[in-house]
């Protein structure tokens, strides 16, 4: 009975660190032949015309980055609600990206029959309260114990019932977030630095703020309260947990309930940057590439690969996206958390798989 | 066990083919096979499309009892903007023997080309759909009415130059094409490039992938940097909307985006606030409640609380759009019956009727439609007739005309057309040869 | 009663090794095919055919060959749809090439490229495993579908950027474009899922389909059982794919007849296609048969079934109810069988051996 690691290292080149190195080493002394021999302009286009670009426009530089961080935290908010469903209960849980679609609609939905914002805000958290405990009792119960891929695929009912249901209550046209009503802001702030403009939009910047101070009571939360190290404890092992008197049900109505609290926080900033209709629900994949790489169960993972993924992506279509038509942001953040993973199999804070024979 | 399957599944197999069998008609009615998409991401656009078309033709059928005496049957098949439910609504409409089949979306336009020609049934793909089906020689069961997306195309440099005082002025300028990055959204690319290699303006492409519809932060990055002249916005649904806020956001001025005529919702341009007013698309209906039509909807129709839609969303751009689109349908059929001299008419007539359909000026008057749209005549050749469109403007409530109706540059799109449908029926090997005569009258 | 193996005596290693040991089963597949080949062609509808027979066997070839991948080899894929976009762009660019070569040889021809492209998407999985793995395959999912539409080559240039299917003959009479009937479409779908599922049988149940077994239960003990894991993920990578690429033809050229082929392989249906394959039972080539029914003939029969049955809904409301209810199934067959559609076959066959008299 050994450990062995995922796979075993070639043994000339044990360390990642030093096949990355000469990796990095090959690909730069291949560049710099390649630019030397180009005769079309290919390699220079590719590899020396966008660093150029960034040099000589700061301003448009620090604006791609920024946005690449907005987005990255907002990626990061999506992958935090799946997190939390897979660390505490093993679930993949498809239905979260409809789950914020429900969230949203429910607020606005609410709003428009008249409810005040707030009082529709506490309102939907209890819809989202009663949602987890109904899929607490009528889902997630029944199917305890079974294989990972099951639940998954239970989510994916989640998922279908949650759209018709949300359509037949609220209709199909999409609808605006009551920003204004809850109190976020609008409008931009312009920066004159770098010797140019850089625009901050104040919603992006309440984004990140909300966001991060989201990430921060929910790192709180699981590290200091009660309920939090019981969480923690489920996470490690549902026996060993259930063997010291920590109740799976409970925990379970909480994690859910959390991951759809964060879903409404998620529908209201997406909502507020375009607008309310289950085509967010596409937005949720976006999480995806954003989840591998971190880890499925780690929480900062989520945020560094949250934020990864965004600017990587950002400055990749905006810097070499021209140079193949544009639109490769759809599958480059794949390619992006593909490379990561080649390095670290179990993502970037993943716990090490480690398997026994 | 065997046989409980089996016996299941010749249930089943019963059910679905009742399904799919003709209703009882009763003997004066036609069967109008609609399909719309209440439902998924494009659904915001769909709704006021579809409530459109069928309040004008229960209007119809309740003030008039239908056109002639013939009531309509009107039915919507849910489609979602899926292609894989749009055939099956094909084949539903196609045994339920609908007299015209109106795909809405081009996906399923392009689906049921083929099909259509073997079946005969006549497509009405309003303003969608494949261009080169304007081409009636070689796609006699297609009718694509008012106007293409490359007459849209057109239309769009048409109104630049226009703007900046004179074809000649459009040299050395730039204009960006923001599109969905599918075949809907790549259509006008063949037109905006042959006319920027003629006028001598630069043409950027800015992709959108469905998946990122409403995240388009990059796109509006290399905007900023590219600094174009003029923004064209091929947008379908939740793009829209999301396209609007982000020229809003990076201070694009607003009115230099103009969308292509689906990108001309109501909600889409509400999304973008206050500061949206300004946002232009093409148009080729009038949007508001002023028109005798709409106010005999509201009559015979909304305020019987026979209408799904509620009566502020009545007189939407998209609203109206699809009043107009079932305006086209009563009319070809009314050409049909005056043609045929039958009351009760089957797609061969109603294909026909298409071929012949003539709503000039006068006509327009008498439905009530008046300064409503432009007149439409449709030809033996012709499928489109290439009509006016003009620019409206979103002055922040609602759509408003601004400018004159402005006719596409047909001499640019005419040939292309024709040699694209000849590509597509060379291709399809055996594309089966147009054997029904023209009418005398068009 | 009638479903007995009693006095059925195995006197070879042959006969106890053949993958229908019992009488009744044989019966029972014979019956089977003859309905499928005799009494749905001439009793079903053109409806019936074109808009639910003929999906139905094209969803269940694309779930075999993801049910090799995922559930005889343990390998997560999430880019089904862009392999079978592979192989519907691969027959659209063979047979524009060799209009002469029949197109049944073609849509089989056409998986090929895609088990190329899947055994290169496939090379990571050597190294990552689980739910990770599904990142290889989205990153597939996703380049190939922007392939699909900025590579005009692969549309042959057609300004409407969408695969026109041409007209194909066989003995004068049209196997695809639009005069070819549904009954013909629906002939050859069924000759091709027919004659693959008997090959994908031979091969779960030979050699290979054994190593990939060994895999999915813990690969690094397969390794040292002496399976080149090398060998076996990327075969299965291979057979998956090809089962994935003639499905996409066959989706495309007879049962689409064309249209926009890049919106048509979106993420969507490669999520469709995992769902048929995990609801229908992973591991059992019977449940992607199951799995296709359910996924795609259910939501079909409840928006057509149900206002012929009279239950006055319809449009969009129909939609709703629909996706609540196909919802609702999926979540109760779960719990009824978490394995799958096959099992519950499985315990239905194992009662009725017992029937009537279970003690």
């Amino acid at each position: 009975m050994s450990d062995i690691a995922t796979r075993p290292a070639p043994s000339l080149l044990a360390s990642p660190m030093v096949r990355f190195g000469l990796i990095l080493v090959a690909i730069l002394l291949a560049i710099a032949i390649g630019v030397r021999l180009d005769p079309t302009n290919t390699l220079y286009a590719i590899f020396v015309d966008p660093f150029q670009q960034m040099v000589q426009a700061p301003d448009l530089l620090a604006q791609t980055v920024w946005e690449g961080l907005v987005s990255g935290v907002l990626y990061a908010l999506i992958a935090l609600g799946f997190v939390l469903i897979f660390k505490a209960s093993g679930v993949f849980n498809f239905a979260q990206g409809i789950m914020v679609v429900f969230a949203a609609l429910t607020l606005v939905g609410l709003y428009e029959k008249g409810v005040p914002a707030f009082l529709a805000v506490i309102i939907t958290l209890g819809v989202m309260f009663a949602l987890a405990v109904t899929i607490e009792r009528v889902v997630l119960r029944p199917l305890v114990n079974q294989p990972d891929i099951i639940l998954f695929m239970a989510t994916f009912g989640i998922t279908y019932f949650l759209i018709g249901f949300g359509e037949a209550l609220f209709g199909g046209n999409p609808k605006q977030m009551i920003a204004d009503q809850l109190w976020l802001p609008r409008g931009a702030i312009d920066l004159k630095i770098l010797g140019g403009l850089v625009t901050l939009q104040k919603i992006d910047i309440a984004a990140a703020v909300i966001a991060s101070l989201m990430i921060l009571l929910l790192a709180l939360f699981f590290q200091y309260t009660r309920i939090g190290r019981a969480l923690r404890a489920v996470a490690d092992s549902h026996k060993a947990a259930l063997s010291v008197g920590i109740s799976l049900n409970q925990i379970w109505v909480i994690v859910w309930f959390t991951a759809g609290i964060v879903a409404l926080i998620t529908g209201i900033m997406w909502g507020a940057r375009s607008d309310v209709s289950f085509a967010l629900e596409i937005v949720a994949l976006k999480a995806l590439p954003v989840l591998i790489l971190g880890g499925f169960t780690s929480i900062p993972g989520a945020i560094v690969g949250g934020l990864i993924i965004g600017i990587g992506e950002k400055i990749g279509e905006f810097y070499w996206g021209p140079l193949v038509g544009g639109g490769i942001e759809s599958w480059l953040a794949y390619f992006i958390a593909l490379a990561f993973l080649l390095f670290r199999p179990q993502g970037l804070f993943g716990d090490k798989i480690i398997e026994r024979i | 066990m065997k046989t409980t399957t089996l016996m299941k599944g010749t249930a089943l197999a019963a059910l679905l083919s009742s399904a799919a069998m003709a209703p009882a008609m009763a003997q004066d009615s036609v069967y109008f096979a609609n399909n719309a998409y209440r439902t998924g991401p494009f659904s915001g656009s769909g709704i006021p499309i579809g409530d459109g078309m069928r309040d004008y033709i229960t209007m119809i059928n309740e003030r008039d009892g239908g056109v002639n005496g013939v009531k309509i049957v009107y039915e919507e098949c849910e489609t979602g903007y899926d292609t894989k439910k749009s055939i099956e609504c094909y084949e539903q409409a196609k045994a339920k023997n609908t007299i015209v089949y109106s795909p809405w979306s081009t996906g399923a336009t392009l689906a049921a080309i083929p099909r259509a020609h073997v079946d005969k049934i006549p497509i009405l793909s309003m303003a969608y759909g494949l261009s080169a089906s304007a081409d009636g020689t070689s796609f006699p069961w297609v009718f694509i009415p008012p106007l293409t997306y490359w007459d849209g195309a057109s239309l769009m440099v048409k109104h630049m130059a226009a703007e900046l005082g004179g074809m000649d002025k459009l040299k050395g300028k730039k204009l960006g094409l923001i599109h969905l990055d599918a075949p809907f959204g790549k259509e006008p690319i063949p037109v905006l490039e042959n006319l920027a290699k003629k006028y001598g303006f630069e043409l950027k492409l800015y992709p959108v992938a469905a998946a990122d519809m409403q995240n388009q932060g990059s796109l509006w990055l290399s905007i900023r940097r590219d600094r174009p002249d003029y923004l064209y916005n091929q947008g379908w649904g939740a793009m829209n909307p999301t396209a609007v806020k982000e020229a809003v956001k990076n201070n694009f001025p607003i009115n230099k985006l103009v969308g292509v005529w689906w990108a001309g919702g109501d909600d889409d341009a509400r999304a973008g606030g206050a500061e949206a007013k300004g946002y232009r698309s093409l148009n080729f209906n009038a949007a508001g409640q002023n028109f005798p039509v709409i106010q005999d909807i509201i009559k015979h129709v909304v305020d019987k609380g026979k209408s799904t839609a509620p009566k502020e969303k009545v007189g939407e751009n998209l609203y109206n759009r699809g009043v107009y689109n079932s305006m086209l349908v009563v009319e070809a059929m009314r050409t049909a019956q005056k043609i045929t001299g039958k009351k009760v008419i089957n797609a061969e007539d109603m294909r026909r009727g298409l071929e012949s359909l003539n709503v000039d000026e006068a006509r327009l008057k008498e439905i009530g439609m008046a300064n409503f749209a432009s007149p439409v005549k449709i030809t033996c050749a012709d499928h489109s007739g290439h009509h006016k469109a003009y620019v409206a403007e979103w002055d922040g409530t609602k759509w408003t005309q601004k400018g004159d109706w402005i006719e596409p540059m047909k001499d640019e799109v005419r040939p292309l057309i024709e040699a694209n449908a000849k590509d597509y029926t060379e291709k399809a090997g055996n594309w089966p040869k147009r054997t029904e005569p023209c009418e005398k009258s068009s | 009663m009638f479903y007995r193996e009693a006095g059925q005596y195995k006197s070879t290693y042959a006969s106890d090794m053949a993958v229908f040991p019992l009488r009744e089963d044989r019966i029972g597949i014979a019956v089977i095919l003859a309905v499928a080949f005799v009494a749905i062609p001439f009793f079903g509808s053109d409806f019936f055919i074109a808009s639910v027979m003929i999906p139905f066997l094209v969803f269940s070839l694309a779930a075999i060959g993801l049910n090799i991948l995922t559930g005889y080899t343990g390998l997560i894929s999430l880019g089904t749809a862009a392999f079978m976009g592979v192989g519907a762009y691969g027959c659209y660019k063979l047979t524009t090439l060799f209009p002469g070569v029949n197109i049944i040889v073609l849509i089989l021809l056409s998986g090929l490229f895609s088990a190329g492209i899947g055994v290169l998407f496939g090379l990571p999985s050597l190294r990552i495993k689980g739910f990770y793995l599904a990142v290889a395959t989205l990153a597939a999912q996703f380049f190939l579908q922007w392939c699909f539409v900025r590579v005009p080559w692969l549309f042959n240039y057609n300004a409407s950027g969408s695969i026109e299917v041409p007209q194909r003959t066989l003995f004068d009479i049209p196997l695809t474009g639009a005069s070819a009937s549904p009954e013909t479409r629906y002939f050859v779908c069924l000759g091709i899922v027919v004659t693959l599922t008997w090959f994908a049988s031979n091969l779960v149940h030979g050699k290979l389909g054994r190593s990939w077994m060994a895999v999915r239960d813990m690969d690094i003990a397969a390794e040292l059982m002496g399976i080149k894991l090398l060998n076996a993920k990327l075969m299965a990578f291979a057979v998956s794919s090809y089962f994935a690429g003639v499905a996409g033809a066959m989706m495309i050229f007879l049962w689409y007849g064309g249209g926009e082929a890049a919106d048509v392989f979106s993420i969507r249906l490669s999520f469709n296609i995992l769902f048929m394959v995990i609801i229908g039972g992973l591991g059992s080539l019977l449940g992607s048969f199951f799995g296709a029914a359910f996924l795609s003939i259910l939501p079909t029969a409840l928006k057509f079934g149900l206002p012929a049955l009279g239950v006055p809904i319809g449009g969009a409301t129909a939609e709703h109810v629909t996706f609540m209810l196909v919802g609702a199934l999926i979540i109760i067959f779960l719990i009824a069988e978490p394995h799958g559609l096959a099992r519950l076959w499985q315990i239905g066959k194992q009662k009725l051996r017992t029937w009537p008299f279970p003690y």
